[in-house]
């Protein structure tokens, strides 16, 4: 990353940090590189998550969206709560037998791309909830991208368990949605 | 009203030997009744002159070692005017799991016997929506049974040298 001191705030120690240009060829008057990488800088620094909260996990997501650990420092400044306009599903808290039907749903409703994020021992592998209510884990029903753990996690491990979505997304090839890797992943799961 | 005035009250009208295990754990009347009594003995209770017009609770249990009184349901109810407190309790095979609603005396009965039905498959006949209401639909075993083991049989990631299993 480099640093850049705009004039307005030069003297105030204040510094904003820009995202450095992928790889790429630079001459005068133009820079060259692959639509992958812009695509996926793109993607990676716009991730709008959609807070799938159900117990205390949900309560540290809270603390990661306010002002003080602040999410959208990584550009996930809308939570979506549609489905439909989200990138990053975050299930978050216990989920019971009976909600895994609505987990489900609601990946579905989402559009590709799509990352999913585990938070929490619950939503990893049921937690301590070793029981006949609860899923033991959330990859018995979806595919999850990034485990979180903890009970609950604080929120440094909710923004580190974001940047290794980051890290998925910026170096994810465009074609891997169609591969048939991808397609039978999501067969497995039994997902459309 | 004391324990005292009321158990004599009950006894005077459904006999001496129609209870049974009375005890007063905290200052709490406890009774078991038969069965067969339920709707009499609620009626009585909720209409007549004893005025327990409140179902506070409600639930089923279970103790599997006890022949032919496998099965119960345990009521609570409530003289709001009085301020007394009243258990009762009613034990049946697990193989007859079937009691009277009350629904028709509380309307508050309905989702309690639903929650009865639901963990330990007792049936409420007469009852207007004998459905499951917390767990997911298609279960098809009663959970509070003391019938299972306790942990969920399809987790991976506990073994023996992390939890002793």
């Amino acid at each position: 990353m480099s640093v850049t001191t705009p004039p307005a705030l030069a003297g105030s120690g204040k510094q904003i940090q820009m995202v450095e240009a992928p790889e790429g060829l630079e001459g005068a008057g133009f820079f060259a590189t692959s639509l992958e990488k812009v695509i996926g800088l793109a993607r990676s620094y716009s991730l709008w998550p959609l807070p799938f909260a159900t117990s205390c996990c949900g309560i540290e997501f809270m603390a990661t969206m306010g002002s003080h650990y602040d999410i959208s420092r990584f550009g996930s400044e809308r939570p979506s709560f549609s489905p439909r306009q989200a990138d990053l599903l975050m299930v978050m808290g216990t989920i019971a037998k009976k909600m895994a039907p609505v987990v489900k749903q609601v990946y579905e409703q989402m559009a590709e791309p799509r990352w999913v994020l585990s938070m929490g021992a619950c939503a990893c592998s049921g937690g301590i909830f070793d029981s006949y209510s609860v899923l033991q884990g959330i990859d018995r029903i979806i595919p999850v991208d990034v485990y979180v753990p903890g009970c609950p996690p604080r929120p440094e491990q909710v923004l580190d368990g974001l940047m290794q979505v980051q890290e998925l997304a910026r170096n994810e090839s465009l074609r891997r949605r169609n591969s048939p890797e991808y397609q039978a992943l999501l067969a497995s799961y039994n997902i459309k | 009203m004391t324990n005292e005035h009321l158990l004599t009250t009950l006894r005077a009208r459904f006999g001496d030997d129609a209870f049974t295990d009375v005890e007063e754990p905290h200052g709490l009347l406890t009774l078991t009744f038969q069965r067969e009594l339920t709707l009499e003995l609620m009626h009585f209770l909720k209409e007549g002159e004893l005025g327990f017009t409140f179902l506070t609770t409600m639930c089923g249990i279970n103790y599997p070692n006890n022949l032919n009184r496998e099965l119960g349901m345990i009521y609570h109810l409530h003289n709001l005017v009085t301020n007394t407190r009243i258990r009762l309790k009613t034990f049946f095979p697990v193989l007859d799991p079937v009691m009277p609603t009350l629904t028709n005396l509380w309307a508050t009965a309905n989702w309690m016997e639903r929650e009865a039905y639901d963990f330990f498959g007792i049936t409420f006949t007469g009852h207007p929506n004998l459905i499951r209401i917390l767990n997911v639909e298609d279960m098809d075993y009663f959970p509070m049974r003391r019938e299972y083991p306790l942990e969920d049989q399809t987790r991976e990631d506990k073994t023996d040298s992390f939890f002793g299993r």
